[in-house]
């Protein structure tokens, strides 16, 4: 009984705070200002598989690929009910493109065979709403994009209400499949408190390495290394290690991964930057706004 | 499909309902068509339908298309991905184009990642311009000529980024609907008709679609020649009565931020901007927008701008033709009065007419509706 599901997530910069206050005198930027936060719709996929495993048993994994800093968002999972998460850090998967990251990602994925997959609908960094279908698409899952309304897991079909843009779908797929959830499928629920005291300790092995040489700079190589072991076997025995899956770990082919594996290349970025203004100003009063509108209506803009 | 095809024709997915075209589809028809004359190869629309596609063929030919691969298939009767993704992979592993075009509709954004996925070619999202171009990648000095340059706001729209694909054809792209100019259709341009079988035997969907409801727009902003839009600073769902008031004193569309929208203020039917619709009306009046590059996206290219906003410094300004630094609940309401008097021209704007029973400064009167189609409640 109960469906195992995998979680995809994203570690995004918080977009939405790009604002005038995020630039920068050059009008460009100011990245450093914007917090990393867990990909919005991610969460609306998360609480999607915990709800499924509240109904009908099964489990919950949360799987992201990224930096070492990515697990604060696996912690995040953790702490709001994942039963396990999962990192997929390796140098060689630096530069993906979506098409690379689904390769990486459908082959972590495929090494936990999960009967449904969920991710958000799309990320806020780049929303371009592409690993969904592409990692559908990798695995062979049945994809259904845009789950508004999960109806019914019934055994080896999904029920769900598709949101098409300019109105709904009901849906069958039959199982496995992937879904991208969107924000309006459902309200996350909030961390338990039990919880979050529980896994703000978890760590990955990448952050256990960075904590050993931080706090023991004179030792050598290999008392780093054993303390590193010894910190992991602890994490892992409280259920407190976050895995992490190098690309070798999931068996990926290095001609698909990482910038040579990505068919897109970038050929140019520009920073907006905001020129100054040359509109004709009015003042706020009655007599401006007045004249504002008296010069519309004269041109024909109105009237 | 990984070979680089030069003589590859220019493909356009014909999106469309139950016979109708998506206007988006028609729209790269125009981009199309020039992309397909700078390097001198064939534009081609695909068309996967059920049945009744004359007429779509038609129409497609007259938007500028010189061949459409039509592909008709009782599997192909309403979209469902598997079985569009199939056929299309087929007929792009028969033809080898060297560009396809998709809109960025939730369709386009279903089908175009899973073909790009099982061709394993490049994809870009949600790009305001294609180009011709050429690109030397850093550090190889081999120069690739003649590329599709895909370009799109990225990070959130703070950057505008350009992306090529020299090494894994073909090259794909979805664009957002408005972005591109809809080109004049000319009744007597045919294009070739060329048939396409695709077998569906021993070929399951894994996908049932039980049952679908259509609900209308509840505003085309895309017609509307002046638009009076909101964004966060209109603060709450009462002050945003504000920009339907003005918005029906001129007989315009209410639109929005992202921003208004997430907080509640307004439908996301009325979202422009990146991610909403793209607009180029007469008019448009932000109102209480700070101007982030993901809407300015959607409305620069406005032919007249007014920005009202407290803060002078807000980005908005940098894309106004007109600018008014002031409290829209003081400034909208006298926008009206002048407007409903006409502006008086030549006398006093205050003088006489008719006056918005007043609530307090700037409240207009609760209830007002008109042309903007404010919702009920």
């Amino acid at each position: 009984m109960g469906y195992d599901c995998v979680v995809c997530v994203k570690q995004v910069p918080d977009t939405k705070g790009i604002t005038g206050r995020a630039m920068k005198d050059d009008g460009t930027v100011n990245r450093a200002a914007l917090p990393a936060i867990l990909n919005p719709e991610d969460l609306n996929a998360l609480e999607t598989a915990l709800a499924i495993r509240d109904g009908h048993g099964g489990t919950v994994t949360a799987v992201t690929m990224g930096l070492p800093k990515a697990a604060d968002v696996l912690r995040e999972c953790l702490v709001r009910g994942a039963d396990r998460a999962v990192l997929i850090t390796d140098r060689r998967a630096a530069g993906s493109d979506t098409l690379a990251t689904s390769y990486i990602l459908g082959r972590a994925v495929a090494r936990l065979a999960p009967e449904l997959v969920l991710c958000g609908r799309q990320a806020i960094d780049g929303d371009t709403a592409q690993v969904g279908p592409q990692l559908a698409e990798k695995l062979g899952f049945t994809l259904v994009t845009y789950l508004d309304e999960l109806l019914g897991l019934e055994g080896g079909t999904l029920r769900a209400r598709r949101n098409v843009g300019n109105g709904w779908e009901i849906v069958e797929a039959d199982l496995p499949a992937l879904a991208t959830v969107t924000d309006a499928a459902n309200t996350p629920r909030p961390p338990a408190a039990r919880r979050v005291m529980k896994f703000k300790k978890a760590r990955c092995r990448a952050e256990v390495e960075q904590a050993v040489a931080r706090e023991l700079p004179g030792a050598d190589e290999g008392a780093r290394s054993a303390e590193a072991e010894r910190r992991c076997a602890a994490l892992a025995r409280r259920g407190l290690l976050i895995e992490q899956w190098g690309l070798d770990d999931v068996g990926a082919d290095l001609a698909w991964c990482g910038l040579k594996g990505s068919p897109t290349k970038v050929h140019r970025v520009q920073s907006i930057v905001l020129a100054g203004g040359a509109y004709r100003e009015f003042p706020a009063n009655e007599e401006g706004v007045a004249q504002l509108v008296r010069e519309l209506i004269e041109d024909h803009t109105i009237g | 499909m990984n070979e680089v095809n030069r003589r590859g024709e220019v493909w356009v997915f014909a999106e469309h309902e139950e016979g109708t075209l998506a206007e988006v589809s028609l729209e790269l028809l125009g981009r199309g068509r020039e992309l397909a004359d700078t390097l001198a190869v064939p534009l081609a629309a695909v068309l996967l339908a059920g049945g009744d596609a004359a007429e779509m063929v038609a129409q497609l030919g007259a938007f500028g298309a010189d061949k459409v691969f039509l592909v008709e298939h009782d599997e192909l009767r309403g979209y469902r991905t598997a079985a569009h993704a199939k056929a299309l992979c087929e007929l792009a592993r028969a033809h080898r184009p060297q560009v396809v075009l998709y809109g960025a509709t939730p369709l386009g954004r279903d089908l175009a990642p899973t073909v790009a996925s099982a061709l394993k070619c490049g994809l870009t999202a949600d790009c305001t311009d294609l180009r011709i171009g050429d690109h030397t990648p850093p550090g190889s000095g081999e120069l690739h000529r003649n590329l599709l340059l895909q370009i799109r706001p990225a990070f959130g729209g703070s950057i505008i980024a350009t992306i090529v694909n020299y090494d894994r054809w073909p090259q794909m792209a979805t664009v957002r609907e408005g972005v591109m100019v809809m080109p004049q259709p000319d009744g007597r341009r045919r294009a070739e008709v060329v048939r396409q079988e695709v077998s569906f035997d021993s070929f399951r969907v894994p996908l049932r679609v039980l049952s679908s409801q259509r609900r209308e727009r509840k505003v085309n902003l895309k017609a509307a020649r002046v638009i009076v839009a909101g964004g966060a600073g209109v603060g709450t769902k009462d002050d945003f009565r504000l920009i339907w008031e003005l918005a029906n004193c001129l007989g315009g569309a209410v639109g929005a931020t992202r921003a208004a929208v997430d907080l509640g203020l307004v439908d996301k039917d009325h979202q422009v901007g990146q991610t909403g619709t793209t607009v180029r009306p007469a008019l448009y009046i932000a109102c209480g927008i700070s101007g982030a590059v993901q809407h300015r996206a959607g409305m620069e290219e406005s032919a007249k701008i007014l920005a009202i906003n407290t803060d002078p410094q807000a980005p908005i300004f940098s894309v106004a033709h007109y600018g008014i630094v002031g409290d829209l609940r003081v400034v909208i309401p006298r926008l009206v009065r002048a407007i409903r008097g006409g502006a008086r021209i030549g006398g006093g704007a205050d003088t006489g007419l008719p006056l918005e029973p007043r609530h307090g400064e700037g409240r207009p009167a609760a209830g007002s509706a008109g042309a903007a189609g404010e919702p009920r409640g």
